[in-house]
């Protein structure tokens, strides 16, 4: 059995990032583009904590720069979620290619 | 104390009286509101004119028919009886206060003025400026001859023996007719008023003769003007007295015109409007008596002798003195007899030195002079109103003053227009007494035999009658007499002249014997309510009556005729004192050639006689036979039609100028209005909206076509732009991966 080495992580990290992206701009609902942007940042941590890992136990400062992610990342989802509540009861939707607000 | 210093001080004290009573009079002497609705005529004179309007519809002239029954308010008689137990001050001691205030600051003033007089007499040369200050200070601007020249006026006094003359008469005789207003004013509403408006007379009054300078002059011949307009609307409630007041006013006016105008043309000519400079000039020799043609010099002479027409009522502008009688009558004795219509008479004489240089002038001012005086005595003759009488006899003694200014006998008018003052503010006082003692009759049809009811009155008249008659020893006679002889033999003067001034003489003593005839002696044909209340004046009003009969007799003795040998130079104080302040080269040239005693003495002898023959034969008409003259009234129907009706100069007046030349001129400057005004007018504005209309095409098409034109391009500009921004989230996120793969391309290709 091979051991997993930092280029697994990377890749998986990879693969989360790429289906994120093609979430975020594919998809119409709102709460699946909060979902993908979700992958996105997990993505990120999982690469923080690998090189972390990788650089070895005295070296953690990737550990808590995930850990900071993660607070942001529900933050994020909590400012996400009201916004979205607050459209919906407006504009009766959750299509994101129906808000086309931020026109000229 | 130093009076001469102190001269400016003189006008100061009315001044002071008048702002008094006019900013706090009313409070001095409140007016009770009830009487002034229940009794508007609460003046005895007033409120038989009063009735009038409202029982015949007035006519200016109060010699019309006489409904005498009911000619009276009856409730006030009673009043007024009542009051007069009570003594004349009303219970209000703050009126106290105004009888005290107003007749003491004029009498500091007299005071004063003798003062000053009395310093001035005591100086070799008897000139004295006071300058105050430079009041109107300097246009520049050019005479008639190229020379730069400014425009200044001082605030500055002169006092020469002939203001000196004046301002003695101003104060003195305005003295006692103020304590006279006392009395006959007791009863009436508006006190503080009257007193105030007097006060302000007698400072504009001093104003006048105390000026050092023509405009300084005219500020004062303005202001007493005004007085005069203020006082005779006095009872403005009445329309005649407004009327009077208005037509005093505006004819006034014509005359200042003329002499704004001489003024002017005299600033322009000499550079300089103070007296002692103009006198100065005029007699260096630098101008030539205009004895050839007529020059500038006799126009400005013109110019002012018009503007003295107005102020001292002299035909063709006397019209507004006869009227003046409206107001108040110690106004008409104040103002319209002894002072204020002297004042032409004073600016002829202080103009002596122009005069003397302009013998054409001279003599239309001896012609108007003359004239004045007989149309004027002429219609006293018929005249019935006592008020009436005495108005044309003013007018007619102006007029004999400016015979004597015209045949340059300034010191005779300087010293008639002295004695005049005294007998004529005694005639028109006398009259106030018996209008007061008749309760505001002044018809003297409905008067008679008012000698032993009123005798301070009758006699005090009797000595004014006298004396303006003309019968030796008093002060009418000396300076009449004077006025003939000049007119006689002076090098300007003429028998016509002479002869007019005797004819005007024994009219004189005729129409004063018929007043007192018809006023004093005969038969009662007063009406029972008005006799039951006859009763003689206080002695506010006996007691300047009295002062002044004494100065009637006694005012012509500083000018006894020359013939008089037995009496000496001091006898003739009135010439030598006035002699500095009229001679001069012009006038030493013309100076009388010797006449032979004895025509001097058939003269005088003829002017006695007339005035005698005048007087029996007032007495002959009016006492013995009071039926001759009806029946000659009735033979000269015309005659006397015309002369009652004072010749109708007012009706042609007022076709000519009132209706002629205002409503006349009135349609004239209507079409031109309309016209020329009008469309002048209208043609800016359709100028005016043309060039709008350009303005707004400009505005339009290219100031805002540029703007709109600079929006448009700059919008062109940002539509491709405008069409990346779809507004939908995802589009833009796309926008951000593509360009993080640019630069991540960027970055790997490199």
């Amino acid at each position: 059995m091979h051991p997993v080495t930092t280029v697994h992580y990377l890749v998986l990290s990879a693969a989360l990032l790429l289906i994120g992206t093609v979430g975020v701009l594919t998809r119409r609902n709102i709460v699946i583009i909060l979902m993908s942007i979700e992958l996105i940042l997990n993505a990120v941590n999982i690469n923080l904590v690998a090189f972390s890992h990788a650089l070895g136990p005295d070296h953690v400062q990737g550990q808590v720069f995930a850990i900071f992610v993660i607070t942001d990342a529900v933050a994020e989802a909590a400012v996400g979620l009201g916004i979205l509540i607050a459209l919906f009861r407006n504009k009766e939707t959750v299509l994101a290619d129906e808000i086309d607000l931020l026109k000229w | 104390m130093n009076f001469l210093d102190q001269i400016w001080l003189i006008p100061l004290f009315p001044l002071l009286g008048a702002a008094l009573m006019l900013l706090f009079g009313k409070k001095l002497d409140p007016q009770p509101q009830s009487d002034v609705a229940a009794a508007p005529g609460v003046e005895p004179i007033d409120e038989h004119g009063h009735d009038h309007d409202q029982g015949h519809g007035h006519s200016h002239d109060h010699g019309h028919s006489h409904d005498h029954d009911h000619g009276h308010s009856h409730a006030h008689d009673h009043d007024h009886g009542h009051d007069h137990g009570h003594g004349h001050h009303h219970h209000s001691p703050w009126k106290f206060l105004v009888s005290l205030i107003c007749p003491g600051m004029v009498l500091l003033s007299f005071i004063f003025s003798a003062g000053a007089v009395w310093q001035l007499s005591q100086l070799p040369v008897r000139v004295h400026q006071v300058i105050q200050f430079t009041w109107l200070a300097g246009l520049p601007f050019h005479m008639a001859n190229g020379q730069l020249a400014t425009f200044t006026a001082d605030w500055g006094f002169l006092l020469d023996p002939l203001s000196s003359v004046m301002i003695l008469v101003v104060t003195g005789i305005g003295f006692l007719i103020h304590v006279y207003s006392i009395g006959y004013m007791a009863h009436d509403n508006g006190y503080y008023r009257f007193f105030g408006y007097l006060n302000l007379f007698v400072f504009f009054m001093l104003m006048l003769v105390l000026a050092n300078n023509y405009i300084l002059l005219f500020v004062g011949w303005e202001g007493v003007g005004l007085c005069s307009y203020l006082l005779i609307g006095f009872y403005f409630h009445k329309k005649s007295a407004g009327d009077a007041g208005k037509k005093a006013f505006i004819v006034n006016r014509v005359g200042d015109a003329g002499f704004v105008l001489g003024m002017l043309l005299m600033l322009s000519l000499l550079g300089t409007v103070r007296f002692t400079d103009v006198n100065a000039v005029l007699r260096s020799g630098h101008y030539a008596p205009e004895v050839a043609g007529f020059g500038v010099l006799s126009a400005i002479s013109l110019l002012m002798f018009f503007g003295a027409t107005g102020k001292s009522a002299q035909v063709p502008l006397y019209v507004w003195l006869p009227d003046a009688m409206e107001g108040p009558t110690p106004v008409s004795a104040l103002i319209h007899a002894a002072t204020m219509v002297t004042a032409g008479v004073y600016m002829v004489a202080r103009s002596a030195a122009l005069f003397q240089l302009t013998p054409h002038t001279s003599s239309v001012v001896a012609a108007v002079g003359a004239f004045t005086a007989i149309l004027a005595a002429s219609i006293a003759l018929v005249q019935n109103d006592i008020k009436r009488v005495l108005a044309y006899s003013t007018v007619s003694q102006l007029g004999y003053m400016f015979l004597a200014l015209g045949v340059g006998a300034y010191w005779v008018a300087i010293f008639h227009l002295f004695t005049h003052a005294f007998f004529k503010a005694l005639l028109f006082l006398g009259s106030g007494s018996v209008i007061h003692a008749m309760s505001g009759e002044q018809d003297m049809r409905y008067m008679g035999a008012l000698k032993n009811k009123i005798p301070v009155t009758h006699w005090t008249m009797f000595v004014g009658s006298v004396a303006i008659a003309g019968i030796p020893g008093l002060a009418g006679f000396f300076s009449k007499d004077e006025i003939l002889w000049q007119a006689y033999s002076s090098p300007q003067g003429s028998q016509l002249l002479w002869f007019i001034g005797l004819a005007t003489a024994a009219m004189t003593a005729f129409y004063m014997w018929r007043l007192m005839n018809l006023t004093f002696y005969g038969k009662s044909r007063v009406s029972k309510e008005v006799e039951s209340h006859i009763h003689e004046s206080p002695v506010s009003m006996t007691g300047p009556l009295t002062v002044l009969a004494l100065g009637s007799v006694l005012a012509g003795w500083l000018g006894v005729p020359k013939l008089w040998t037995f009496f000496g130079e001091n006898w003739r104080s009135f010439e030598s004192w006035l002699a500095p302040a009229f001679s001069s080269a012009a006038a030493e040239a013309a100076k009388e050639g010797a006449h032979d005693a004895s025509t001097e003495w058939i003269l005088m002898g003829l002017s006695v006689a007339i005035a005698i023959i005048g007087i029996t034969v007032a007495r002959y008409f009016y006492h013995h036979k009071p039926e001759i003259p009806h029946e000659l009234e009735g033979k000269l129907k015309p005659l006397h039609g015309l002369l009652y009706n004072k010749w109708y100069v007012d009706e042609i007046y007022d076709f000519l100028f009132v209706n002629g030349l205002c409503k006349g001129g009135g349609l004239l400057l209507g079409s031109f209005d309309r016209n020329v005004v009008d469309g002048g007018v209208n043609g800016a504005g359709w100028v005016t909206r043309f060039t709008a209309r350009v303005s707004m095409w400009w505005d339009t098409w290219i100031i805002d076509g540029a703007v709109r034109f600079g929006s448009f391009f700059v919008k062109m500009l940002s539509y491709p732009v405008c069409i990346l921004q779809t507004g939908r989230v995802q589009a833009y996120a796309f926008f951000i991966l593509v360009g993080a793969m640019a630069f991540l391309g960027y970055y790997v290709a490199r």
